[in-house]
């Protein structure tokens, strides 16, 4: 019984001491965490894709309260969380318009140059030779793309191609940096005219590897009214901010390199919604 | 103890297809196309244009930095034009497109003889970087560059690389025996350039021939030692030959001068000697062209630049040839088509008549590859790595090590594409470390 009683209270002594040692410990030794950084994690995605630069979102979340990060860094964050974020932070953000990838291929029609049969991974493929289809610049089809896409917004097509799920993508822009020829780019959602080529080879070239490729005969440039399109290196390109989707440059396009992508958007053609606009304004 | 290192393997060497043939001079070019990028290091400069009239051996390119060589004309005629053509790395790169007049008309000082003894050592660096020599072994890197090592590294050795150890290839087991002299000059010029270091000779066990030679030439000279290695692949990359001969490990990252030696292939050491002694630039070349996909294996003197398919044509090509390959079959570069200039890497071209594909499995860690790497290097984990696009953790196991002899493929029981996968990885450490 005795024995009982002496190791009852020399264990809650023991236990009272460490108890004590730990609540000083907690009080002296305490880490100031800035709460914001909590009710930041909250509305920030949660998806840890690294977009924004930093080892995933509570590195994020840190930056912005240290001032070491911009809240326009987060690619990912839908508008209502990015001004909820602003909220916690004190701070006002402008609107910007979501990102999403676009992939400036439509593959080209001519037999490769050569059998690949090594590893199943579009940079292991251009380091064999410099890839194996015949136009250098083109999508190799071999799905890096969507394998290094974090949100599953990405799938390969039977046509060879990567196709973009645009409800689901965030424009994280993993897809463009896997991509080892520079195929995809991110643009305005709202944005659905895009030159769907990639290739800076002279045009008779592009043409014999090709017969939907970009080659460089200005018609685009030309035709334009916005000057939104120049072309460069037997390439076109469309500065976003001036495109108003108007399609004109779709209807010239001699190889169909320029594609309205509105249909595979489940929107009517972009130059059917711009001329009803047009009649509306008057 | 016989002389090596650790790991390796022992692929048949099919040397028996060519190893008796004579050098023949290849059938003379009406056209040749000199690539501006045929050495590691900065693209060459042209200094010619297109209707220029140029002489053999006259300057046509200069280095286009420190690290990079000169390009020079191999046949005397006229500029046509400095164009993209397709180059053995598969991206089209600049080659000035020379037209050969067939009259062999050598350029001014060119192919006189001289007495390379009565030269300084710096005339002899200058004369080798004149001549735009680069490690004819297949590396090509710029040879002056390695004959000047920075001061603070003290040199006590020169190897002379005859080892020859990927599978197929004769050219430089030709050379030792129809050239032993060449070859023996030259490595007396660079171990003279070297400060008269000590020189040692590797040969494999499988040329005895050309070792019997090399050893009796060498007689005369004490500070060249002649060392018989076992057969063992890749026993002539070049930190596996200083291991097996001088018994020193280059450390990780470094470079063969880090442990007092420099490696000059055999190759090199005959350029080495025409630059010097025959005032004669780099513009010829011994390649071996095999294969079960030739009729005729043989051994060629090619001039750089010169097209491949009429060589090809020589030997007899056969219909249905699967695979041809620049180099090796160990680590050579396979081509998609035979309309390729030849440049100052090209130790070989090898014709195959099949080619079988595997499908790669799962890893089932049986270590052989391990065990064979000669580095010491994990093969298993960096391909696993590499499979689960883990790029940057590929550093932690030292990737950037990896010396590419292919090995852990040829090795492994599951076929699994392990080379292959390192060259991502080392790619990718790389670009991150560039970022950095």
């Amino acid at each position: 019984m005795e024995t009982v009683v002496v190791g009852v209270v020399i264990l809650g002594l023991l236990g009272l001491l460490f108890g004590f040692g730990l609540a000083m410990a907690g009080k002296v030794f305490a880490v100031d965490v800035d709460p914001r950084v909590e009710k930041l994690l909250d509305v920030l995605p949660g998806a840890n894709c690294g977009a924004c630069g930093n080892p995933g979102c509570s590195g994020f979340a840190e930056g912005l309260v240290e001032g070491r990060c911009d809240l326009n860094d987060c690619p990912v964050c839908s508008p209502e969380a990015r001004k909820a974020a602003a909220e916690i932070l004190g701070v006002e953000v402008g609107e910007t318009e979501r990102r999403i990838a676009v992939v400036h291929c439509r593959r080209e029609t001519v037999p490769p140059r050569f059998e690949y049969h090594g590893v199943k991974d579009c940079a292991a493929a251009q380091i064999v030779y410099g890839g194996f289809t015949t136009c250098r610049y083109g999508c190799l089809g071999l799905g890096t793309c969507v394998e290094a896409c974090p949100f599953g917004a990405m799938y390969m097509g039977e046509d060879g191609l990567p196709h973009i799920i645009e409800d689901k993508c965030t424009g994280c822009g993993n897809c463009v940096r896997a991509c080892p020829r520079g195929v995809i780019s991110l643009a305005p959602v709202s944005r659905d005219v895009h030159v769907l080529c990639n290739s800076k080879h002279p045009g008779k070239y592009t043409r014999d590897c090709c017969t939907h490729g970009c080659i460089g005969c200005k018609r685009c440039e030309k035709t334009c009214k916005h000057g939104a399109i120049t072309v460069t290196d037997f390439l076109a390109t469309i500065d976003y901010d001036k495109c108003v989707n108007c399609g004109e440059c779709v209807e010239v396009c001699p190889t169909g390199a320029i594609g309205d992508v509105s249909l595979l958007r489940d929107r009517k053609p972009a130059r059917e919604r711009y001329a009803a606009t047009a009649a509306q304004e008057g | 103890m016989a002389r090596t290192f650790k790991g390796g393997v022992h692929p048949h060497d099919y040397k028996e297809l060519s190893k008796d043939r004579p050098i023949e001079d290849a059938p003379a070019p009406d056209v040749v196309f000199v690539s501006l990028r045929q050495h590691i290091g900065a693209p060459s400069k042209p200094v010619v244009k297109p209707g220029d009239e140029v002489k053999k051996g006259q300057l046509i390119a200069e280095p286009g930095g420190f690290v990079s060589a000169a390009c020079h004309s191999p046949v005397s005629g006229k500029v046509k034009s400095i164009k993209p053509r397709p180059h053995m790395m598969g991206t089209p790169v600049d080659a000035i497109e020379i037209e050969n007049d067939g009259r062999e008309e050598w350029a001014e000082e060119c192919n006189v003889p001289a007495d390379w003894e009565k030269l300084s050592v710096d005339e002899l660096k200058k004369k080798i970087a004149a001549a735009g020599i680069v490690g004819l072994g297949g590396a090509t890197f710029p040879t002056h560059v390695k004959l000047s090592p920075p001061p603070d590294k003290k040199i006590d050795a020169a190897i002379l690389n005859g080892v020859e150890c990927e599978p197929y290839l004769t050219a430089d087991h030709r050379l030792m025996l129809e050239q032993p002299d060449r070859v023996l000059e030259g490595f007396r010029i660079i171990q003279r350039i070297l400060g008269g270091v000590k020189g040692y000779i590797g040969i494999e066990a499988n040329k005895p021939d050309a070792y019997m030679l090399m050893k009796e030439k060498a007689m005369k000279y004490p500070d060249i030692e002649v060392v018989m290695l076992p057969v063992k692949y890749p026993q002539g990359a070049e930190k596996q030959l200083i291991k097996a001969i001088l018994d020193r490990e280059v450390p990780s990252g470094g470079l063969p001068m880090d442990v007092g030696c420099v490696v000059q292939n055999v190759g090199t050491a005959a350029a080495v000697y025409d630059a010097c002694a025959r005032n004669v630039p780099l513009i010829e070349r011994i390649m071996t062209v095999t294969g079960d996909g030739v009729e005729r294996p043989a051994n060629y003197r090619i001039r750089i630049g010169q097209m491949l398919t009429p060589i090809l044509e020589r030997s007899g090509l056969k219909e249905g040839v699967r695979k041809l390959i620049f180099g090796g079959p160990m680590m050579g570069l396979a081509q998609a088509g035979p309309d390729i200039p030849l440049a100052k890497g090209n130790s070989g071209v090898v014709a195959m008549m099949e080619a079988p594909l595997f499908e790669p499995r799962m890893c089932i860690r049986c270590s052989r590859c391990v065990d064979h790497c000669p580095m010491g290097l994990e093969p298993s984990v960096l391909s696993l790595l590499s499979e689960a696009r883990r790029y940057l953790e590929m550093a932690e196991h030292d990737v950037l090590d990896c010396i590419e002899c292919g090995v852990c493929t040829y090795i492994c029981p599951a076929r699994r594409p392990i080379v292959q996968q390192i060259k991502i990885g080392k790619q990718k450490v790389l670009e991150a470390r560039k970022k950095k």
